[in-house]
């Protein structure tokens, strides 16, 4: 982790050097290279100007047909520069580390801004660094093994498939590791760099028998040490078993029902509901443009009151957990949504100025060449008082969705859907048919007042979440206990 | 160093660590783009990218890097960690190089690049998307706020080599004008958009058609209601006609065969749609968004049809697939720089048929025009298909009110088997494009 609470400009800890040092020793600049830059994009009666390193590297392996067919390495480094003036963005980026390429960059984002003030001056060195997390504290080496063990791990990953069920005719599985060293100086002065490590391993299963095919897919990881993967839990056994097991399971999967159900969705990765049905509509930008389904709702119902929803950036070792965002801002734990009740947006710098409020730590971008945007983190709802097993009895005629492909929402009109991979129907309060994958359709703020269960089992994903916004990916995580929800539209074939 | 220098040195230094084969992909990439919303800039966006990817081989086992650090140090030490990369991944088969008969021998001008672009100022980027939003925001007094509206254009070099000797390198250019209004009335809003995107500047729709296209579609979706759920014919305008495309091509790449995740697996020669139905994919389609002289292995690019009056009568294939399948490749290798080849659609089309938009529509007496589709619900190993909807009830061949919050579900095979008329509406607006399109019968999911 980065340097700790002081700014004194030493490192607390061996692994990650302080901020100057990160602009030294990976970026190849020093300091008064950034603040001349920051000068320069400064020089037009901007509001405000910000730097952003990023070096990046991204090793996978991949199996397929159960031999490691594939070993990938991915390195890229650059800053992008940009200028806020009023509402106006100005972004410019450069994969070339020169003073001489920093200072084109700063002309290029300044463009947006007109009268010429001449260069400002700005100052990095006596700003104190901002309290910080320590969420991910991951040596690069305990990150990335040697490719032989991967590769072993993805032969182990493969037999554990395989050996669930004969009818598994394919496995194809993949480990990625990305190892990231962001910096953010910016025009307040702050200079703060941040160590990302994110491991994920996805696992995806054919399953054949006589003319019916089917796939299962799982997967996990999350801001942890390779271990993760491999430790005494045996995590990627786990999630390879599972991808056999779903594709097994839809195998003999029925028609899915048509039309308005009560549906019960399982606890971990169905949470992107949340994702979809409220946490996009309350992105910072969207609702200063008034273009959110959520803008004028603030302080009003917009769920049952058993739903609380909140979106932390600040838990520990998660695939959706940064210590700053993308902006050099703490992320925090911002509760959303209270007993019903709207009661937050998640903001980046820019709209959060321009809507008079704080900044939330929800700054983010996908990489080096992109401006920040209001993301989400990790969206979850709080569990309730409801045990899972009583919530599916008491559905008499309906849906048990457990897993998901993705999700998608039109932030204007509110309208979210989401795509079970595995379901069941509930027939007489029990669980019985497997279903094939159906989309469920619903309005945001009108689904969350439908919730009138809330389980005691709240349970984070797995660790396999990205969410894109305006072509831009980010990681992300989600979470749900068990819910009910009265009343939304499953779109099976069966009318 | 410039592009061709860059692969030269990487070929080269593969060889020198003991590479048995290597390939390589140069890109360099920029853009400009324009943002503007409400009649205010909002972004100025400036980019460029250049990157080398390269892929080595050791006897039968590669693997594969990319890098934007490009100087000449750096470029060897990379090769050198991908070389021993690829000497502890397990050797595979069918994995290598074309050989070199399957080279392009001619790599044609396709009309890909048009310098235009060079002369659009920063100013005139900002007002060409000023003028597509004003004249969206104009056709009606319920169109009250905008997502706004972009102009951007953007410029790529692609330069491929291989340890066979192969060497190739083309340009092109993109322009392209978007634009979101938001109509309002009441308390509901709506949000819709168009666009226009071509390799030549002068072939860019006018600011004004891209902003009236827009409006319309926004305002078209006010008043929207849910219908009872029911089984009905569907009408697809070609936007999302072209999503079924998308689905069929995924079906047909080797990929997805290869791995048996293909609903279209073992049914090349059966009828896999109406006899109506023809689909090509065009790598050398003059001008094409996708087009290229030779693909992601230096092999030619070609006219491939894919469904022959409703008989599949091709796939898309790499080296890699091909082999695989003990079959020949198409040129249809995509590469990024960082990824290896893999079969990818190029300009990949429905062919038209006869009928209007407006005589499809006007042969239906009850149904839905769907114009807009969302979420994932798609599985290509099944070709089970439910994707949430929304678009125009059509009531006695006329199109009514709005329709939303509903879904529309079947299977890709009999969706495909069910289509029952060609539109003569087709454009290359994207890469992957169809007509309108009439499909029989499908469940909608509503209240």
């Amino acid at each position: 982790m980065i340097g700790g609470v002081t700014n004194s400009g030493e490192p607390t800890d061996p692994i990650v050097p302080a901020p100057s040092r990160v602009v030294a020793e990976r970026f190849g600049l020093d300091v008064s290279a950034l603040e001349t830059t920051l000068g320069t994009a400064l020089a037009r009666r901007a509001d405000f100007a910000d730097l952003y390193f990023e070096h990046r590297t991204l090793h996978s392996v991949s199996l397929d047909e159960g031999i490691v067919k594939k070993a990938n390495q991915s390195i890229s480094q650059g800053v992008g520069v940009r200028v806020l003036a009023g509402e106006k963005t100005g972004y410019a980026f450069s994969d070339e580390l020169s003073i001489e390429n920093l200072k084109l960059a700063a002309e290029n984002a300044r463009a947006i801004a007109s009268t010429d003030d001449g260069a400002q001056s700005v100052d990095l060195r006596g700003t104190p660094s901002a309290p910080r997390h320590d969420l991910y504290p991951v040596e690069s080496s305990a990150l990335l093994p040697k490719l032989a063990d991967r590769a072993d791990l993805l032969a182990r990953v493969d037999r554990e498939a395989r050996g669930f069920d004969p009818r598994i005719k394919n496995v194809m599985a993949q480990v990625a590791v990305e190892d990231k060293v962001v910096l953010v100086a910016n025009s307040d002065g702050d200079l703060i760099a941040d160590h990302r490590p994110l491991l994920r391993l996805s696992v995806s299963c054919i399953a054949e028998d006589g003319d019916k095919r089917q796939q299962g897919s799982s997967g996990g990881g999350g801001r942890v040490a390779f271990e993760f993967l491999t430790d005494d839990a045996e995590r990627a056994l786990a999630f390879a078993r599972d991808a056999a097991r779903q594709a097994i399971v839809n195998l003999d999967a029925i028609e899915a029902p048509a039309g308005e159900m009560n549906v019960v969705l399982g606890p971990g990765w169905p949470g992107v509901l949340l994702h979809e049905a409220v946490g996009h509509g309350l992105e910072g930008d969207f609702n200063r443009k008034g273009t959110s389904a959520f803008a004028k709702l603030m302080g009003e119902l917009v769920a049952s009151e058993l739903c609380t929803v909140v979106d932390d950036g600040t838990i520990a070792s998660r695939r959706g957990s940064l210590n700053v965002d993308d902006e050099g801002t703490p992320t925090g734990r911002n509760v959303l949504i209270e007993k019903g009740r709207l009661c937050g947006y998640l903001q980046d710098r820019m709209n959060a100025r321009l809507m008079g409020a704080s900044p939330t730590g929800n700054g983010r971008r996908e990489s080096f060449m992109h401006y920040p945007m209001p993301r989400m983190t990790n969206t979850f709802m709080l569990a309730g008082e409801d045990a899972p097993e009583d919530i599916i009895r008491s559905v008499a005629d309906g849906l048990y969705a457990v897993s998901f492909g993705g999700g998608q929402v039109d932030i204007t009109n509110g309208k979210f859907v989401f795509s079970a991979s595995e379901a069941y129907r509930i027939e007489g309060g029990k669980i019985t048919a497997p279903v094939k994958g159906a989309t469920l359709i619903g309005s945001g703020p009108e689904i969350m007042k439908r919730i009138t269960r809330v389980g005691s089992d709240l349970a984070l994903d797995d660790g396999i979440g990205t969410c894109g916004k305006d072509g831009q990916s980010v990681p992300v995580g989600v979470g749900l206990p068990t819910i009910r929800i009265d009343g939304i539209t499953v779109g099976g074939t069966k009318a | 160093m410039n592009g061709a220098e860059l692969l030269d040195l990487a070929i080269e230094t593969a060889g020198g660590a003991g590479a048995s084969a290597a390939d390589a992909v140069m890109i360099d990439w920029t853009s400009a783009a324009a943002q503007v919303r409400l009649g205010e800039v909002e972004t100025v966006k400036m980019s460029r990218e250049r990157r080398l990817g390269i892929r080595c081989f050791v006897g039968n086992a590669s693997a594969m890097a990319s890098t934007a650090d490009l100087t000449a140090d750096a470029v060897r030490a990379f090769v050198h960690d991908v070389v021993e990369m690829a000497g502890i991944v397990a050797p595979d088969p069918d994995a290598g190089l074309p050989t070199a008969d399957e080279l392009a021998t001619d790599q044609p001008d396709l009309g890909l690049a048009d310098a235009a672009g060079d002369a659009i100022s920063p100013d005139e980027r900002v007002d060409l998307a000023m003028r597509c939003e004003e004249a969206a925001l104009a056709v009606d007094p319920r169109l009250t706020n905008s997502e706004g509206a972009e102009f951007s254009n953007s410029s790529s070099r692609i330069a491929y080599g291989a340890s066979t000797g192969f060497r190739g390198a083309y340009e092109t250019t993109g322009y392209s004008l978007s634009v979101a209004p938001v109509a309002t009335e009441g308390d509901q809003m709506q949000r819709d958009s168009w666009y226009d995107s071509r390799r030549a500047y002068a072939q860019l729709a006018a600011p004004a058609e891209v902003g009236r296209m827009a409006a319309e579609r926004a305002l078209r979706r006010l008043n929207a209601r849910k219908v009872p759920t029911q089984s009905v014919p569907i009408v697809f305008d070609p936007i999302t006609a072209a999503s079924l495309m998308r689905h069929l091509a995924s079906a047909v790449c080797g990929g997805a065969l290869y791995h048996r995740a293909s609903f279209l697996l073992d049914k090349l020669g059966e009828d896999i749609a109406a006899p109506t139905v023809t689909v090509v994919d065009d790598g050398r389609l003059p001008g094409g968004l996708a087009s290229r002289p030779f693909d992601g292995e230096g092999l030619a690019t070609r006219r491939n049809v894919i469904v022959d009056q409703g008989r599949l009568s091709g796939y898309l294939l790499d080296s890699y697939s091909a082999r695989k399948l003990g079959k020949t490749a198409t040129g249809s290798a995509a590469r990024s720089a960082g990824d290896a080849p893999s079969a990818s659609p190029t300009n990949f089309h429905l062919a038209a048929g006869s009928h209007t938009p407006e005589e499809i529509v006007a042969s239906v007496d009850r149904g839905l025009y769907v114009t807009g589709l969302s979420g994932f619900g798609v599985n290509g190993v099944t070709g089970d298909y439910s994707r949430g909807a929304s678009g125009l009830w059509i009531e006695n061949g006329e199109l009514t009110h709005a329709v939303e919050e509903i879904t529309i579900a079947g299977n890709l095979l009999e969706m495909f088997r069910g289509i029952e008329m060609i539109g003569s509406d087709l454009e290359f607006r994207s890469s992957i494009c169809a007509p309108t399109v009439l499909i029989g019968r499908m469940t909608v999911a509503g209240s």
